[in-house]
């Protein structure tokens, strides 16, 4: 099943790794250590955020790098302002109505 | 036109709940009703070109209302609002979830809460939508989504109920 970004972005570490991610490229490793967690722990929320596209891979040498994928982000915040957008023009409509009504009454 | 009332939007994406609060120049009583009652809901309620249509209402606690978002090429977009509490004229809540044509629920759903009050005959309306899923959310927006020609549309209308009263 594919991850759902809010689920991921839900959760305290993960919004936390993303943090970290965000100034610099992480190896797994390198993310348990700075959490105090296990390898597995941390692989369980590398796997959430990489499946709903958050984070991006990179293999240098031996060692997989993480990096945070603003573009997805950004993709994320879009969707916001759509619905905002939206929002915005249902109430506009609804303040036209109340013009119009309130015109009706007198 | 209306620069001087609010509009607030925010978005905690961590409690996956969305707050919406807008004032109108109008009457609590009058807010309500375009808020409650079919007639006046399919007027404002699906942005254009886009309509909706309610099927029926019936705004009790336990009550439903039954209604499509049409887009202008005819599809339909069925939804579901069970009304679980109402205190007349201040607070709402209910449960949203679209549904087929044959009003089969779609879960899960969003809570929906409304909130209405007013000063100097201003009145402020505040929502609270929690979704348990950003898909859900995603859905939503889906629900009436056609790009830019909406909102040029409005924008077009906007500016000339502005220049009229100019």
């Amino acid at each position: 099943m594919k991850q759902d970004i809010f689920q991921a972005i839900a959760d305290p570490t993960r919004r936390a790794i993303l943090t970290l991610l965000a100034i610099q490229a992480l190896t797994p490793n390198a993310m348990a250590e700075k959490f105090d967690m296990t390898r597995q722990a941390v692989s369980k929320h590398i796997k959430v955020l990489y499946e709903c596209e958050l984070i991006k891979s990179e293999q240098s040498g031996r060692e997989i790098y993480y990096h945070f994928n603003a573009k997805k982000m950004q993709e994320f915040d879009h969707w916001l302002a759509q619905f905002r957008q939206n929002w915005e023009t249902q109430f506009n409509q609804l303040d036209q109505l109340l013009t119009t009504i309130k015109k009706q009454n007198q | 036109m209306n620069n001087d009332l609010l509009f607030d939007f925010n978005v905690d994406k961590a409690a996956k709940t969305v707050y919406i609060t807008r004032e109108f120049n109008a009457a609590q009583s009058l807010v309500w009703d375009a808020f409650t009652k079919a007639e006046l809901l399919d007027q404002w309620m699906a942005p254009a070109p886009m309509r909706a249509k309610t099927k029926y209402m019936d705004f009790k606690v336990g009550g439903r209302r039954f209604y499509a978002m049409i887009s202008p090429d005819g599809q339909e977009r069925w939804a579901v609002q069970e009304f679980t509490f109402i205190t007349p004229k201040t607070n709402f809540k209910m449960y949203n979830a679209f549904a087929d044509k044959d009003e089969n629920r779609e879960l899960p759903g969003s809570d929906w809460d409304y909130n209405f009050s007013e000063e100097n005959g201003i009145t402020k309306v505040s929502i609270t939508i929690y979704n348990e899923s950003f898909e859900r959310l995603e859905k939503l927006l889906e629900g009436f989504r056609i790009g830019f020609t909406m909102t040029l549309t409005n924008l077009e209308n906007l500016l000339s109920t502005l220049s009229e009263k100019q």
